[in-house]
């Protein structure tokens, strides 16, 4: 096995035993993104000088002893995330050239303790979309099949873990961006609860959605990662106080007892493709069989989530995008007054979805509309809370497909933004409520593709969700 | 819901974007279908609905008010996008030749 094919979990065992270093690790990583990235166009920056210093150090923290569960592991970062002194783009023109003078707090976490940053992956620009195809530096493509879509927003990432291109991957996820690109190339991915894990340094999108987590090759690896950047931020006033429990101390369960709910309206949705239905319902049987009550719930406001969160979202959206004007950082365009250089920097920094999203939010925030749209969206928001608070007093987990289909071809659905919206139908709602979410890999599909199953759970039951994914990718 | 060119042009210009006539007609069209997709929310009656703005329930979470240093400074200016000895330059603020919403 070649080294940059290696799970955190392997990696650490090798780096400890000396069976290799880490300037070795980080070099494997390089080689494969020099190989690959031409044609996945997963990166945007590679940092391979500072990568190889920096895994010189952490060959120097092992010898030394001084060494924490990450020290020389290489580690890729979604490009809306601020990593210090690295060009950080979020894939839009308007910050081309932007190099954060800060680590956002979760890269900061991973730094210090001798992970390695190799680079930043592309995305759809600030996280706006699902076939990272809303990329100003082109689109990412599916390790498995070019001719697919990677998913978005976080694709770059989705397809850097999936390629070995690095043992891991740090991302965001507003309403699937981690989650769908995991299922569409195969690995895990994390959205935890809201608040579980710092948003400082995060490029927002919308900020009462937005969570930072993992992308791993395996479940373990999740566990590892989240163990190290999870809890309150100073920089965070919505970081949650609850102790951050051992994530990886027993990720083993015993199924008996434990009550999973198969919600009715996810897998009765028009559009929900056949095989991938088959191979989610072969790991609940898997898990009946394995001693856990397989209960019928329902959640009938799945349907709006979609509606609000195309409210609510572009919302936040243009209120948090008013910075982004060319004043103070990032691309100035040319204009003789002021109006003009904001408009100017605008139209050339930002692809078309996300105007059209800082429209409709200005839209549904403006005089007039504001009734009949946001609070309307927030009052329907509180309806689907409540429908995962009745349902987690039923059941301990929820599982369904991450998504209704496996990967589409490019081009498939960038001219209809409805089409597109819907690819996060079973994403959306959990991001509503600031629940966990989970996907992970159940197979292929018989083109090729990757196929994910999702599990969520309540809110801070991230070792509870962690298990049940274990327990199914086994 | 239709939104019409001139809509499209005034919701533009609140949002600090141009447009041209080929992206007006686009949005016109796109936007007006994302209104008609969010018009679902219209059969729920949610009138003694408490909406929902945060999921966290936290409140009122602040920081002692101690001044403290910025330690980037240096590499804050040097993001600006035009300097003036450590200023910022910006185009002028007032003029009287656009009326601007």
């Amino acid at each position: 096995m070649k080294l940059n094919e290696l799970t955190i979990k392997e990696a650490q065992t090798g780096l400890r035993e000396k069976k290799f270093t880490a300037v070795e690790l980080t070099q494997a990583c390089l080689d494969r993104i020099k190989e690959r990235n031409k044609d996945l166009n997963a990166f945007i920056t590679v940092c391979e000088e500072s990568a190889l210093v920096e895994a010189a150090r952490a060959d120097e923290m092992l010898a030394k002893g001084t060494d924490s569960p990450l020290t020389g592991i290489p580690f890729a970062v979604k490009d809306a995330i601020c990593t210090a002194g690295v060009r950080s783009t979020g894939s839009a023109k308007i910050l081309d050239n932007y190099t954060p003078p800060y680590d956002a707090t979760v890269i900061k976490k991973i730094r210090e303790q001798g992970g390695i940053l190799i680079g930043k992956n592309n995305c759809d620009a600030f996280g706006h979309g699902a076939s990272n195809e809303n990329s100003m530096y082109g689109p990412v493509r599916n390790p498995h099949d070019l001719s697919k879509v990677s998913g978005g927003s976080s694709g770059g990432s989705a397809a850097a873990v999936a390629d070995n291109m690095c043992i891991f991957a740090i991302a965001e996820d507003t309403g699937g961006s981690i989650r769908q690109p995991a299922s569409f190339c195969g690995i895990v991915g994390m959205r935890p609860s809201y608040g579980r894990n710092s948003r400082f340094g995060i490029m927002p999108m919308a900020s009462s959605y937005d969570t930072v987590g993992p992308m791993t090759k395996t479940v373990e690896d999740m566990a590892i990662v989240m163990s190290v950047i999870a809890g309150a931020d100073k920089l965070d006033s919505t970081t949650v106080p609850e102790e951050v429990p051992n994530y990886e101390s027993n990720l083993n369960l015993d199924l008996s007892g434990l009550r999973v709910g198969v919600p009715k309206e996810y897998f009765e949705l028009d559009g929900l493709d056949k095989e991938v239905r088959e191979l989610v319902e072969k790991q609940i049987k898997n898990l009946e069989k394995q001693g856990a009550t397989i209960v019928d719930v329902s959640l009938p406001f799945t349907k709006y989530a979609m509606a609000v969160y195309y409210v609510l979202v572009p919302s936040e959206v243009s209120s948090n995008f008013g910075r982004l004007d060319g004043v103070r950082y990032g691309v100035r365009a040319e204009a003789s007054n002021l109006f003009d250089v904001y408009a100017n920097s605008r139209e050339q920094g930002f692809p078309e979805e996300v105007k059209r999203r800082i429209m409709i939010g200005t839209y549904a925030l403006s005089s007039g509309y504001y009734d009949a749209y946001y609070k309307k969206a927030q009052q329907v928001r509180t309806l689907i809370c409540l429908d995962f608070d009745r349902v987690f007093s039923e059941v301990d987990v929820l599982v369904t497909p991450t998504s209704p289909y496996a990967a589409f071809e490019l081009g498939a659905k960038s001219q209809d933004p409805i089409a597109l919206y819907l690819a996060d139908v079973f994403m959306s709602p959990a991001a509503c409520a600031g629940i966990p979410g989970i996907s992970v890999p159940v197979g292929k599909n018989k083109a090729g593709l990757p196929v994910g199953m999702q599990v969520m759970g309540p809110r801070l039951s991230e070792v509870l969700v962690m298990k049940v994914a274990n327990k199914i990718t086994q | 819901m239709s939104l019409s060119i001139e809509e499209v042009r005034k919701i533009a210009k609140m949002a600090r974007i141009h447009l041209t006539p080929e992206e007006e007609i686009r949005h016109a069209q796109t936007m007006s279908s994302v209104l008609d997709f969010i018009n679902i929310l219209n059969e729920l009656d949610v009138e003694d609905v408490e909406p929902t703005a945060q999921v966290t329930g936290l409140e009122d979470v602040l920081r002692e008010d101690v001044v403290r240093d910025c330690a980037y400074k240096k590499e804050l200016i040097a993001q600006m996008p035009s300097i003036n000895i450590n200023q910022l330059k910006v185009p002028a603020v007032f003029s009287d030749s656009e009326d601007v919403i």
